[in-house]
Formats: C-alpha cells, sequence, structure tokens
C-alpha cells in the first residue's frame, strides 16, 4: 500500500466545487508535483493534505492512519509557504526550534538539531540573524529547515519559489530537490511553473478545473500527453484538426495531405474529426527521411534565439511552429519560402 | 508655492496658539500660589495631599488592570473574526463602536440597573464588586481604541499563514497566540495600552457615579474648592498623558517589523 493515499477527495466550498474526485498513490519518499493553473484546485489538494481544509468527501492515509479528520497539529506533516512566514518576533534558530520547543523536546537535543538543520541548508552562521534581516532565498531555506526539524512524515511545499528572482529560483529547488533525495523524504509540491515541476518530480499531476488530467513521470507528462489540456499546458504545441481517413491503419489527413500515427490509432470511425499534436522539437524542415510524415508549408515568420531557430510556417489554416537547433550549414529561411516539414509518425499524438 | 507656505505657517501658528496658549496660562498660574513670587508649592501642596496618592494609586491599578483584562477580551477576538469569521467582522466592529455613542452616563446607569444591590449579580454590594464593574466599565470605554489598534496590528502582519505554519509545527490556539501573535503585534497592544490608561486616569463620570475614589473625581473635588492646586494638577495630568502619547511613539517605532519581502 502506498505511504500517502487520497481516495476520492473532494472538495466544495458553498455551491461552488473546487476539487473533483481526486485519487493519488504517493510512495515513501517519492516527489510529487501538481501542476496546473491557478484556481486548478492543487493548493485546495495541498491544504487538505496539511490539514488546513477538511474535504467535502473522500479519506487521506499517512502510512495506514487515517489523517482525514486530524487537527494540522496531530498529522506531522511538514508545510512550506510561499510568503515563507518565519515568525518575525524570532531569529533563525528559534524559528527552526520552535516545533520541537512545541513538542517539549530536551534542550540538548534541540540545540543539536538546529546545528544540524542550518548545517543542512548550508546557513550554518545565520542562527541569530532575523528573519527581515535575510534575503528571500535564505528565508525559505530557513522555513524549509523549521518544517523539516521536526522530522515530518510528508513535507508539503506551495509555491515555494515563486516569490524569488529566476537565478535563486532554479538554484534552490536544484538544492531543495538534493536535500529531498538525501533525507528520502516524501514530498508533494504544488507549482504553476512547467519547468519546475519537470524537472525537479519523480511524478507530475497535472490538474485542470479541479480534475486530474494526468498523472505520470516527466517524460510520459511531455512525450504522451493524455488530454489536450495536459498537451497544452506542458510546453508548447501545435495542435492540428485532422479527418480519420482509415482508423485501422492509422492514416488521418491534415488540411489535405495524408499522415500516419505510429502509436495507437483514433478510437473512432472513418470520416470522424479528431485532434493530433506536434512538439515544436519533433518537427525538421528539408529533406524528409523514409517513412517520415511530411506537411508542405509557406514560412510565415524566422525567429532566431541564438541556439535555437524558431520558424512559424503556414499549413492551410494552421499555423506551425518548428524549432531547430541552429547550424552552420542550414539555409537562412526567408518569409514567404515554401518548405516541407516532416516527422516521425510516432510524433503525432492524439488527443482526447 | 511659496505663499501656500506661508499660508500653512498661519493655520500652524493659530493653532499651536489654540492649544498652546491655555497650557502656558495654566501653568503660570499654578506657579502662583505663594503672592509675589513663582514657586511650585501648589504642586507640593498637591504632592503632600494623602488623597491625591491614594486617588491616583487607585486610579493606576484601575487602569493596569483595564489594560489587562481588555487585551484577554480584545485580542483572541480580533484574531478569531480576522482568521475564521470575516463575515463578523462588520459586527463586531459596529458593536466596538457603540462607547462612542452611547453616553458614558448612559452606560454606567445601566450598569447600576442590571449590577445594583437588589439585582441577580449585586456587584455594587461589595467595594470589591463595585471596583470590578468599574474596571469592566472602563474596559468597555476603552473598547473602539484597543479593538482598533489591535486589528490595525493584525493587519501588518500575515495572520494567516502564520498561524498555519504554527499549527503544522504541532502548536495548538494559546501557543499561537501567545507565543506568534502577541509578540508580533506587541507596539499595536502597547499603544493600544497606553490610550486605554490616559482614558482610565482621567475618567470621572463612572467613578463618581459607582463611588470609587478615582483619580477623576478627587480633580473635579479640588476643582471645586481650591485655587491653585487644580491647575497643578491639570499640568501634572497633561504630563501623564504625554508621556503615554510619547512611550506609544517609542513602542511603535521601537520594535519595527519587516513586512514580508519578496526578494
Amino acid at each position: 500500500m502506498a505511504f500517502l493515499t487520497l481516495t476520492a477527495i473532494a472538495k466544495r466550498f458553498g455551491q461552488n466545487t473546487v476539487v473533483h474526485g481526486f485519487d493519488l498513490a504517493v510512495e515513501r519518499g517519492e516527489f510529487i508535483s501538481l501542476l496546473g493553473p491557478s484556481g486548478c484546485g492543487k493548493t485546495t489538494v495541498l491544504r487538505m493534505i496539511a490539514g488546513f481544509e477538511t474535504p467535502s468527501a473522500g479519506t487521506i492515509m499517512i502510512d495506514g492512519r487515517d489523517v482525514t479528520y486530524k487537527r494540522p497539529a496531530e498529522r506531522n506533516v511538514g508545510m512550506v509557504f510561499q510568503a515563507y512566514a518565519l515568525f518575525p518576533n524570532m531569529n533563525v534558530a528559534d524559528n527552526i526550534a520552535f516545533g520541537m520547543k512545541v513538542a517539549k523536546r530536551p534542550k540538548a537535543e534541540i540545540d543539536a538539531r538546529v546545528t544540524e538543520m542550518l548545517e543542512l541548508i548550508s546557513l550554518p552562521d545565520l542562527a541569530a540573524r532575523y528573519p527581515y534581516q535575510l534575503s528571500g532565498g535564505q528565508q525559505q531555506r530557513v522555513a524549509l529547515a523549521r518544517a523539516l526539524a521536526v522530522k515530518p512524515q510528508v513535507l508539503l511545499l506551495d509555491e515555494p519559489l515563486s516569490a524569488l528572482d529566476a537565478k535563486i529560483r532554479v538554484s534552490l529547488r536544484e538544492e531543495i530537490r538534493a536535500l529531498q533525495r538525501e533525507l528520502g523524504i516524501t514530498t508533494i509540491f504544488v507549482t504553476h511553473d512547467q519547468e519546475e515541476a519537470l524537472s525537479m518530480s519523480d511524478r507530475v499531476v497535472v490538474m485542470h478545473q479541479g480534475r486530474v488530467e494526468q498523472i505520470g513521470t516527466p517524460h510520459a507528462i511531455y512525450n504522451t500527453p493524455k488530454t489536450r489540456f495536459a498537451a497544452s499546458f506542458v510546453g508548447t504545441l501545435n495542435m492540428l484538426d485532422a479527418e480519420i481517413k482509415d482508423a485501422s491503419a492509422g492514416l488521418i489527413i491534415v488540411e489535405g495531405q495524408t499522415l500516419r500515427i505510429a502509436n495507437g490509432t483514433p478510437g473512432a470511425p472513418n470520416g470522424s474529426r479528431c485532434t493530433v499534436a506536434l512538439r515544436p522539437e519533433a518537427l525538421a524542415i528539408g529533406p524528409a527521411r523514409p517513412g517520415d510524415n511530411v506537411l508542405s508549408c509557406t514560412i510565415e515568420d524566422v525567429q532566431f534565439l541564438g541556439a535555437i531557430v524558431r520558424v512559424k510556417a503556414r499549413c492551410g489554416a494552421h499555423i506551425l511552429s518548428v524549432d531547430t537547433f541552429n547550424q552552420a550549414g542550414q539555409p537562412a529561411w526567408a518569409r514567404g519560402d515554401q518548405v516541407e516539414i516532416h516527422f516521425a509518425p510516432e510524433h503525432l499524438v492524439v488527443l482526447d | 508655492m511659496r505663499e501656500s507656505r506661508i499660508g500653512a505657517w498661519i493655520a500652524f501658528g493659530i493653532g499651536a496658539l489654540y492649544f498652546i496658549l491655555p497650557l502656558i496660562a495654566t501653568f503660570e498660574f499654578s506657579l502662583r500660589m505663594k503672592r509675589g513670587e513663582y514657586s511650585f508649592e501648589a504642586y507640593r501642596v498637591v504632592f503632600a495631599d494623602p488623597r491625591f496618592q491614594a486617588s491616583f494609586t487607585y486610579s493606576v491599578g484601575q487602569a493596569l488592570a483595564t489594560i489587562f483584562v481588555g487585551i484577554a477580551l480584545v485580542v483572541p477576538t480580533a484574531y478569531w473574526v480576522r482568521l475564521r469569521a470575516p463575515q463578523f467582522r462588520p459586527i463586531v466592529e459596529f458593536i466596538t463602536l457603540l462607547p462612542l455613542v452611547i453616553p458614558a452616563i448612559v452606560i454606567v446607569f445601566g450598569y447600576l440597573r442590571i449590577f445594583n444591590s437588589s439585582s441577580l449579580i449585586p456587584l455594587t454590594d461589595t467595594n470589591l464588586g463595585t471596583d470590578a464593574l468599574l474596571m469592566f466599565g472602563y474596559v468597555t470605554l476603552a473598547l473602539p481604541y484597543l479593538y482598533r489598534a489591535v486589528d490595525t496590528g493584525l493587519q501588518a502582519i500575515d495572520v494567516r499563514t502564520l498561524t498555519e505554519s504554527a499549527e503544522s509545527l504541532g502548536a495548538n490556539a494559546f501557543t499561537i497566540l501567545t507565543r506568534v501573535i502577541l509578540p508580533n503585534i506587541r507596539p499595536a497592544l502597547l499603544s493600544g495600552a497606553f490610550l486605554t490608561f490616559a482614558i482610565v486616569i482621567g475618567e470621572f463620570t463612572f467613578a463618581a457615579l459607582l463611588n470609587r475614589p478615582a483619580f477623576g473625581p478627587y480633580l473635579q473635588l479640588l476643582g471645586a474648592n481650591r485655587a491653585y492646586e487644580p491647575s497643578a494638577l491639570a499640568i501634572m495630568a497633561f504630563l501623564v498623558t504625554w508621556a503615554c502619547m510619547g512611550l506609544m511613539q517609542l513602542a511603535s517605532r521601537g520594535l519595527r517589523l519587516p513586512t514580508t519581502d519578496t526578494r
């Protein structure tokens, strides 16, 4: 049985249902991200695990114990907030010690643990500083140490990096992930930033309008999105309207050109419509390899981004975004050029 | 630009005269107890009067008790309203404003009707009971100021997130209030406390009608019977009030709380 299990969790505020039948099983030591736009219910799910909200239906189990209706203080769950939430009247050491003092641990044990935690977050010299004397990144590391000091069974991170600048965000996310691996602590991370979710997680839960769209490894979420929302929210994507020509052979028609699908056939009768998706980086311009799909397009725009050249190409009513690596021998495309865009059949993903 | 500044100075000068002139006159008068010379004789007489010492001590005691009970009542209420019951906010604000609208004399007559010696809770039967009643009356009088001060203090900190992070670290409501919330609204508490102190020290209506030996009735008694001492007392009352205001300033400046910055 999984370490943390959420079964059929729902949350209603008055008439408004913000989480619908949410199921999730998290293994011990796993790092899970809840990813979705604001208002998708991800923070509500996290707050229900923490105990700040009570589910309208469903159960939450931690390590075989039903905590659905337990108070936050009885759950042994550590939480880090976007706004840091360090106690302004206490210095760093007292902040970290707070949970242990509340639990009435012996002083020697508290002191040892505070020193250990300060080492862990690489701020051993800042024990006597007050929160307002720290940078945002330092405050968030202290908040992390404070949450971890009480040895929680589950660590909850509510957009902990969103208030920081880009550079610190990247370095801190690597630090958090390294710490999490070192301690082997089961972690739920809420974010609206797909890059954070993809780079840090063992598995990502893509959420939309209070429902799970897809649960999978970052690799699976990115390469084989299951729903139109998951596909469009994670990464950029070209979406094409297609007509099914021959479902059993995996043939579809886009803008009058026949394409072949390698992975699965659309589960719909011939002649019906479906949507297929293509990642910009799966497309290439130039002579096709045998077996590739080919679309004839007209170049609308070329953006030179250094390592990457982003080409917008028109194919009938669709504008395709094509990302290619910049190579010295590559022809310099210009607006209005007629080109052939090709891609392997396995890159075409049929969306539900 | 230049003219408007001159205008502002004139307005300021008139305002200052309006406030300071009577004060200077009172002070000057209080020094004239001995004929033909300035002296602090009136102050000496006042300080030597055992009733001054007794009534002042009594009122200080009342003020301290009022502050303690007021804070114990107002802080949990304001905290609870902010955190869990924001829908009650207008109601609570209305109730805390009532003492400003209802005259003190009406309040005290109401108290006397409910707590007189032939009532169910005969607080006025004993001196101690009447002292308690007076103190509760002062809590009511101080409510508008104390509640607003505390509420402003709570507004300046992120009450919800601080509470939640303390909760998830295992703290109960009492620990959160005493160890996290109270220390972080200390400047607001202190300014509320000094305001309360200033109100209680000079209060007359409640103390006179409940017949308690407070400083206010003593001031009135002296004012009705003596010439120079009341002026000396008035100046001293001003000094106490100013000291309170100065302490309020110091309190709100001394502990400058950082707002959550987003670097």
